[in-house]
């Protein structure tokens, strides 16, 4: 057996590498203590702070997960002992150095087949409460309410399609604020939402069960609930689903969990789940809210109106990509100065929001509404530098569309 | 290196070509396992450094250093680059090197052929490379590129789908190779059943990989159209199906993930054996656990979509033929502890990590046993969990068992042995740095963090911020790998090693001279009963 000299020249090597990892690690200890100081708290229905396990469940199937993924624990745990127990003793006992002399085992068949079949059995065993809640999990029949939850680049759509409050339709879009933090790298630590709030969560009423269909109009996503125990993709050109029965009201919080593009990581879901005389109410104040939004395209606006109703399009729809102040960032085009924007012909820039541009980078708003187009195109015309005093009208965006 | 190239066996009397046109024209299957290995080494480091750029930004919240599109574009490149570029060529490396010697033949099958799958390597990963420099960007839709993001991509997607063609080809001729090379020019008296554990593992991989890169060229192909020439195959603008997709894409990714573990578990078998000084336990039944291992493999690979909405009936069967994988797994585990009991043991570093790679490639297949059952993924599913169970299974599996063939055979290759003592700070700080690493990232991914996420809410910044120190540290411990191991090795410099310098070492590859001759067995060798010793 061959052992090696120990030159100088390697010891000295030797503690030259222990004082650079003593060193990294004391540096690396002291940037590790600031986020002590850290005020974030555990989010209620969302992530713990440095939570170790499932967040606490909200729905029988979760708690079902939390029951198999401790019988798994278990099992592996004691597999592991056992296993490791054996091959740690051997180490111990069976070295050349204690003196241990080798000695071949006999390969009795029988050794070999009960290390097949003992672990087929149990993994038999695995399977069986496994079975059970999966055939739960996918009976999405009987709900109470269905709602369609649309994934898009990024943020989603949900329609009620079914049940009370049938008729509703809201987008859900991260909190610009959050976005804005986000890429200033210095995101304050207190805030106990960071990533996960939204303008307008989707409401739904405790203990009834409610059927989740998605789908998605570009690429693929999923909607992901962990306190539900739920995750299904979004699939364009497809409809999958999948229900929870909410055991409690509260907030509850999940993100996109399929890679979906750059803003993959900034569209979160918020379930918000109300009692059923709350929902009623919500539901009543969503129908008036949505008669007096239904604009009519062939309103004539004024260019103060106009500029003010574009602001919180440009919000909700294009200052995570342009930016706030219009100047976009890296590939994204400035609107601040875009020749595109002032120009005096409307189709220019009206041509860029139907279709999209830059190969899909700048995607097609067709699903906005005339009046929210128009509004958007005036808001960027007379924003920032922009001072063209130029006004789009609904009717000029319906006539675009054709 | 020189110690291996000037050296001249005194009955060589072949030329062989000197200078650049040695490597560029190599047809010596020790040449062209070398310049694999350096080739997968490099592409170690690249792939290391953008694993090493995503843990940077994800060091705190906040974006600091790289925009989420770059992000994106780091995640796909890493895992393209470790997959293809690092893993699977470093095994073909060691399969060079090693099956002639460990089988008694003169070289591989096909030289002239063995020379042509590496040198298309290099422009696959030029190729692939470049992607960085061209309009959009690199990749980023994902190392399994799935529809519809794809058709989004800029046109380093095509770069990208043209690199994969070029690497393919060059793994099917790779496996061609050994697969001829195996059932053809083993020395007289070695039958399949004496054959080394490493050339079994490989000749198994090599045909899951005949079976599977012409399924990941189809796959890739039919996006190439879809992007250009207006198939819909997968896009669901003209009614294609971005799912199956996905199912075309794993079928060729289950298997794939075990192309880059069986031949770690061959190494791990000629490891084990050596250093408790006794015979493999049970060496038939791993053989029958490494092929129903790749059978299995071909009828479990939608365990990756159980998020996609298969009906109940599907998720079942895939779920219980994933479990199942389990048993021959265990029959691998429990042969080599087995092996180990009541042997002579001795912890050289090449012992060290293989016993790290038994330890901690289990902990990878725990997690991988959570996560075959559906219920349970739907939460873990694109979490952090799965991101921790993988790199358990691919870095303290595949690659841990290529460190330690390479502390095991690198005597054999360069005729000097290691510095020991560095080789052992190696592996226990590598091991460490790689549990700091991955460990956290359970955690995270049970509380719920996505994975390929640029930025994360403030409850999970603890544990990135552990996860990031360890891959510092883990990174630094592989470049001190290069430096103060691999590179004296390389230049010749360390005590001479032995023409065995392994106690109990059995098997062809230690009865040639170290360094190995450039041609070894130019006559095939009179073997012993056991296949392990020439007697003539």
């Amino acid at each position: 057996m061959s052992t090696m000299k120990k030159t100088g020249h390697s010891v000295h090597q030797r503690w030259a590498s222990a004082k650079a990892t003593i060193g990294a690690l004391v540096a690396s200890s002291a940037v590790w203590l600031s986020p002590a100081a850290h005020a974030v708290n555990d989010l209620p229905g969302g992530p713990k702070v440095n939570g170790l396990n499932f967040q606490p469940a909200a729905t029988r199937i979760a708690e079902e997960l939390h029951g198999l993924h401790w019988f798994m624990l278990a099992l592996c745990a004691v597999i592991f002992v056992l296993v490791f127990g054996v091959m740690f003793y051997s180490i111990v006992k069976h070295r050349k150095a204690a003196g241990y002399k080798a000695q071949e085992l006999p390969e009795p068949l029988w050794v070999e087949l009960g290390w097949t079949i003992v672990p087929l059995l149990i993994v038999i065993g695995m399977a069986l409460p496994a079975t059970k809640v999966v055939v739960a999990q996918k009976d999405t029949t009987n709900s109470d309410l269905t709602i369609k939850a649309t994934g898009m680049q990024w943020k989603w759509g949900y329609d009620y399609l079914k049940g009370e409050g049938e008729g509703i339709g809201i987008v859900s879009t991260l909190d610009n604020a959050q976005r804005v933090m986000s890429n200033s790298g210095k995101p304050d630590a207190g805030v106990d939402d960071y990533l996960l709030k939204v303008d307008n969560p989707l409401v739904v009423p405790v203990g009834k069960k409610v059927r989740i269909i998605t789908t998605a109009t570009d690429v693929i996503h999923a909607w992901m609930v962990p306190a539900f125990g739920v995750k299904q993709d979004a699939i364009p050109g497809f409809v999958r689903d999948a229900w929870f029965r909410a055991e409690k009201t509260g907030d509850f919080y999940g993100q996109c969990a399929e890679l979906c593009g750059k803003e993959h990581a900034y569209m979160p879901i918020h379930v918000k789940v109300v009692t059923a005389e709350e929902y009623t109410a919500w539901v009543d104040q969503q129908k008036k809210l949505m008669a007096a939004k239904a604009d009519d395209p062939n309103k004539v606006w004024a260019l103060a109106d106009m500029i003010k109703r574009g602001e919180s399009v440009y919000a909700a729809n294009c200052a995570a990509c342009h930016q706030p102040n219009g100047k976009g960032a890296g590939p994204i085009k400035p609107l601040d100065g875009s020749a595109i924007v002032t120009n005096a012909d409307h189709n220019v820039m009206l041509n860029v929001l139907l279709n999209g541009a830059a190969g899909g980078a700048m995607p097609a708003w067709k699903q906005l509404s005339d009046t929210e187009i128009a509004a958007v195109m005036t808001y960027a015309k007379n924003s920032w530098s922009n001072k063209t005093e130029q006004i789009v009208q609904p009717a000029q965006v319906l006539a675009g569309r054709k | 290196m020189s110690a291996v190239l000037d050296h001249h066996d005194a009955h060589d009397h072949h030329h062989a070509p000197t200078g650049w046109r040695r490597w560029v024209f190599a047809t010596n299957h020790k040449d062209i396992g070398t310049l694999y290995l350096l080739f997968s080494f490099a592409m170690l480091i690249f792939g290391g450094v953008l694993a090493l750029g995503i843990r940077a930004e994800l060091f705190q919240p906040g974006l600091q250093l790289v925009n989420p599109e770059l992000f994106n574009q780091f995640t796909t490149m890493h895992g393209l680059i470790m997959v293809f570029g690092a893993i699977m060529p470093a095994f073909v490396g060691y399969a060079n090197w090693m099956i002639p010697l460990q089988i008694g033949a003169s070289d591989m099958a096909f030289a002239r052929m063995n020379n042509f799958s590496f040198w298309l390597m290099i422009p696959a990963a030029v190729i692939l490379a470049l992607g960085f420099f061209m309009p959009g960007g690199a990749p980023a839709a994902g190392w399994t590129l799935y529809a519809p993001l794809t058709l989004q991509m800029g046109p380093s997607m095509d770069a990208a789908i043209f690199a994969m063609h070029i690497l393919g080809a060059s793994s099917i001729m790779g496996s061609i190779n050994i697969i001829v090379t195996i059932l053809n020019m083993r020395a007289p008296g070695m039958t399949l059943m004496k054959m080394p554990m490493f050339c079994w593992t490989w000749l198994i991989t090599a045909y899951l990989l005949i079976a599977v890169i012409p399924v990941l060229a189809g796959a890739i192909t039919m996006t190439l159209t879809d992007r250009h020439f207006g198939t819909s195959f997968f896009n669901p603008a003209g009614g294609g199906d971005p799912v199956m997709y996905q199912h075309i894409f794993w079928f060729f990714g289950h298997p794939e993930v075990y192309i880059l573990i069986l031949p770690a578990f061959g190494i791990v078998s000629q490891i084990i054996p050596t250093f408790a000084r006794k015979k493999l336990f049970g060496y038939t039944s791993m053989v029958y656990a490494t092929a129903s291992i790749a059978i299995l493999s071909f009828i479990v690979w939608a365990h990756h979509m159980y998020t996609t909405g298969m009906p109940v009936t599907g998720q079942l069967f895939f779920m219980y033929a994933t479990m199942l994988i389990a048993v021959p797994t265990g029959v691998k585990v429990f042969n080599w502890i087995a092996t180990m009991w009541k042997g002579s043991m001795t912890f050289e570093t090449p012992m060290l990590w293989a016993v790290g790679f038994i330890f901690v490639f289990t902990m990878g297949g725990f997690t991988g046993l959570i996560l075959s059952m559906a219920p349970i993924d739907q939460n873990l599913h694109d979490t952090y969990y799965v991101v921790a169970h993988f790199h358990y299974t691919m870095v303290a599996g595949s690659l841990f068992a290529l460190f330690g063939g390479f502390y095991f055979w690198a005597p054999k290759w360069s005729g000097v042995m290691y510095n020991e003592t560095l080789g052992k700070v190696h592996f226990w700080l590598s091991l460490i740095f790689f549990n700091l690493t991955f460990f956290p990232q359970h955690f995270l991914g049970l509380a719920g963090m996505p994975r390929r996420y640029a930025d994360y809410p403030m409850q999970f910044a603890d544990f990135n911020m552990l996860s990031s120190i360890g891959a510092f540290g883990f990174g630094t411990m592989q470049v001190f790998f290069f430096l103060f191991i691999v590179v004296p090795v390389m230049r010749g410099r360390g005590e001479k090693a032995p023409q065995k310098p392994w106690e109990a070492a059995e098997g062809l590859e230690w009865e040639v001279p170290s360094p190995a001759p450039h041609h070894t067995f130019e006559n095939p060798p009179k073997l012993d009963a056991t296949a392990t010793k020439v007697i003539g």
